[in-house]
């Protein structure tokens, strides 16, 4: 339904969108997640046609978005950010006027906005000026003119801002029950809102999409894993070796360090504690531990982790101003200082980047979603 | 198109712009006719027209200053981007929408020689050709002010403009008798528009290379057309300024001559500024 490909804008020297491509299939509701200037409305404008790609190309049901903008405009019906409503209107006047603008004559007008009056639940409130009514009904006559004219795609940017708790509800009961016959995109900034409705996550973040999968696979392939951090001193070879045999290892990094230590990180099954097992393995196999740090995976702290992790590892400045510092602390007696973490293993609650301890390699951490 | 044309009227009719440029207007040309025509007993409508054509500095700025601007400000030209029609759709619903508010004040002018004709002998014809020309001039003039609209997310900034290029374009033919009118003098103006030139080229296209060698070229242009036959920049400036004096047009409508070449003028300017509205809206998409 919607094909972008290496979409790029730029405002002046500010890369808002860097290199996005996604497809859109028929029936599903997509949940663009990002954070606060990710480039979530920049992209929503762009497939709108609201805003002008600087590179990249936009297909929306085989219409470009630039040599047919008409006849991809048509197929979409779309609500900013900032729910587009003329003040000196009632929301019948305004449905009236974007229905007529997108071609509906007549009686097929009355019943479209009929429909999308019921469906949003402005019923009383439709004879009001808008400029009268409360931010959560504004936002409800912003969507119900994107779903005035029955487009094929619905797209809402951040459609539940402004609004009470159970005109969220509603709300998200309206996107759930629209999913069933339209192509609906949504962005938002809260990991609930996307995990209560949509079938398929894009999370973007600094510009660019870190992760894209249905929510069950991403659900199942992150939320159930749990993650153990090692230092040890010792070789590869024999560290996969203690390790890989254990019941519930799914995966193991092993990345060299300064000094003769390793750096394991192993993704383990959740059902299952080992780091006994770790611990007993090592043992037997005489590598110690220098330091062991358990974290629990949940699909907040993946969000918190991908959405958080870009600036640190392009901010190359940073970086290399910290290296002279672990060299430094690499000559003291003690050369692990500067690995040995903070004493507790607790996940992190903020968006932090993710090892902020292990300054100056910034290659040892694995992005979880492969970049 | 139609549906933003019906919006367009509605938003000028029941807000206050549309009610008080048609009152605005009615009202003042009512008492032109009053002095010149029934206190005076002239019987030449054509003057009265012409006289009023002034009021066009006030009353334009306020049809146009909200056009553009406040859609942008209140972000409701997100929604016009996003429908399936054109920009050049778009504005040419506005402007008709506009043109068709000013055409209501200049419809009910129309009764005015009738009136008159039932006092004394009116020549309908010269009077009804004014009539066309200010209503023409007015249709260029409210070009204009949609352009300047779109330029700016203000509407005060957006009326102040229009207000000030419009007295501008008021006082054009005497400000063309106090420029010099030697070769020289007309040269430096013309350096001075190509400077000018530049610095838009540098706005626009926010290049400063580009900019620079348009005006060096320009410039470079200018100085060696002067080289070559200096007779040519004779006067050249105050003749600039007179063709682009909108409001004087009017005067061999007013001496009863039908001058087609105006009305081309008036529609031209008119087309002009639609479709350099239709690209700063489009700009705006890729900035």
């Amino acid at each position: 339904m919607i094909e972008v490909k290496n979409l790029v804008k730029r405002y002046g020297s500010v890369e808002a969108v860097r290199g996005v491509s996604f497809t859109v299939q028929k029936g599903m509701i997509y949940g663009f997640l990002g954070p606060n200037g990710a480039g979530k409305s920049t992209t929503m404008n762009i497939i709108t046609g609201t805003l002008a790609a600087t590179e990249g190309e936009v297909t929306v049901n085989g219409c470009d978005i630039y040599e047919d903008p008409v006849g991809a405009k048509s197929a979409v019906g779309y609500l900013p950010e900032q729910p587009p409503l003329y003040p000196d209107m009632t929301p019948n006047e305004y449905l009236a006027f974007v229905g007529e603008a997108r071609g509906l004559r007549g009686d097929k007008l009355w019943d479209a906005i009929d429909r999308a009056v019921e469906k949003t639940g402005l019923g009383e409130y439709a004879d009001r000026l808008i400029k009268n009514l409360s931010k959560g009904y504004r936002q409800r006559v912003g969507i119900a003119q994107a779903i005035l004219a029955d487009p094929e795609i619905v797209i809402l940017d951040e459609p539940t801002v402004g609004l009470d708790p159970r005109q969220i509800i509603e709300i998200r009961d309206l996107i759930r029950a629209l999913g069933r016959d339209h192509t609906v995109i949504l962005s938002s900034h809260i990991l609930t809102e996307i995990s209560a409705v949509c079938d398929y996550v894009i999370i973007i973040a600094h510009g660019r999409i870190v992760a894209s999968d249905t929510l069950e696979n991403l659900t199942k392939q992150y939320e159930g894993k749990n993650y153990i951090d090692l230092t040890v001193r010792g070789d590869e070879s024999s560290v996969r070796r203690a390790v890989e045999s254990i019941p519930g290892v799914e995966e193991v990094t092993v990345d060299p360090k300064p000094l003769g230590r390793l750096h394991v990180r192993i993704a383990a099954d959740s059902a299952a504690d080992i780091r006994e097992d770790v611990f007993f393995r090592f043992a037997d196999a005489r590598m110690p531990i220098l330091s062991m740090e358990y974290e629990e995976v949940t699909l907040e702290k993946i969000f918190l982790e991908l959405t958080g992790e870009a600036p640190a590892r392009t901010d190359s400045a940073a970086l290399s101003a910290e290296v002279p510092a672990d060299a430094e602390l690499a000559e003291q007696p003690e050369p692990d200082v500067s690995d040995v973490p903070a004493p507790e293993p607790e996940p992190p609650q903020s968006a932090k980047p993710p090892k902020p301890k292990k300054s100056g390699d910034d290659d040892d951490y694995t992005p979880l979603f492969g970049g | 198109m139609s549906a933003v044309y019906k919006k367009e009227l509605r938003t000028h009719l029941n807000g206050m712009t549309g009610a008080i440029v048609i009152a605005f207007l009615l009202l003042m040309v009512g008492i032109y006719t009053i002095a010149y025509n029934l206190r005076g007993m002239y019987p030449n409508f054509e003057t009265t027209v012409s006289a009023a054509s002034f009021l066009y500095v006030l009353a334009i700025p306020v049809l146009t200053m909200r056009s553009v601007a406040e859609e942008k400000h209140a972000k409701t030209d997100q929604l016009l981007y996003s429908l399936p029609m054109s920009m050049t759709q778009i504005v040419l619903a506005k402007y008709f929408a506009m043109v068709t508010i000013l055409a209501i004040p200049c419809g009910v002018i129309c009764f005015y020689p009738l009136i008159l004709g039932s006092f004394g002998t009116v020549r309908y014809s010269t009077a009804y050709a004014m009539i066309l020309a200010f209503f023409l001039l007015g249709a260029a003039l409210i070009a204009i002010g949609m352009f300047l609209s779109s330029l700016t997310e203000s509407q005060v900034i957006a009326a102040v403009l229009t207000l000030a290029i419009l007295l501008l374009l008021n006082f054009m033919s005497g400000l063309a008798t106090l420029i010099p009118s030697s070769a020289a003098a007309s040269l430096a103006g013309f350096l001075i528009l190509a400077l000018i030139a530049a610095v838009i080229v540098r706005i626009m296209t926010k290049n400063t290379t580009v900019a620079v060698s348009a005006g060096v070229i320009l410039a470079a242009a200018m100085v060696l057309v002067y080289a070559v036959d200096a007779s040519l920049y004779e006067n050249a400036i105050p003749r600039l300024f007179s063709a682009l004096a909108l409001f004087d047009r009017l005067s061999p409508f007013s001496q009863g001559l039908f001058d087609v070449t105006a009305i081309v003028f008036y529609l031209s300017a008119a087309a002009l500024f639609v479709y350099l509205t239709v690209q700063s809206m489009e700009k705006k998409r890729w900035n």
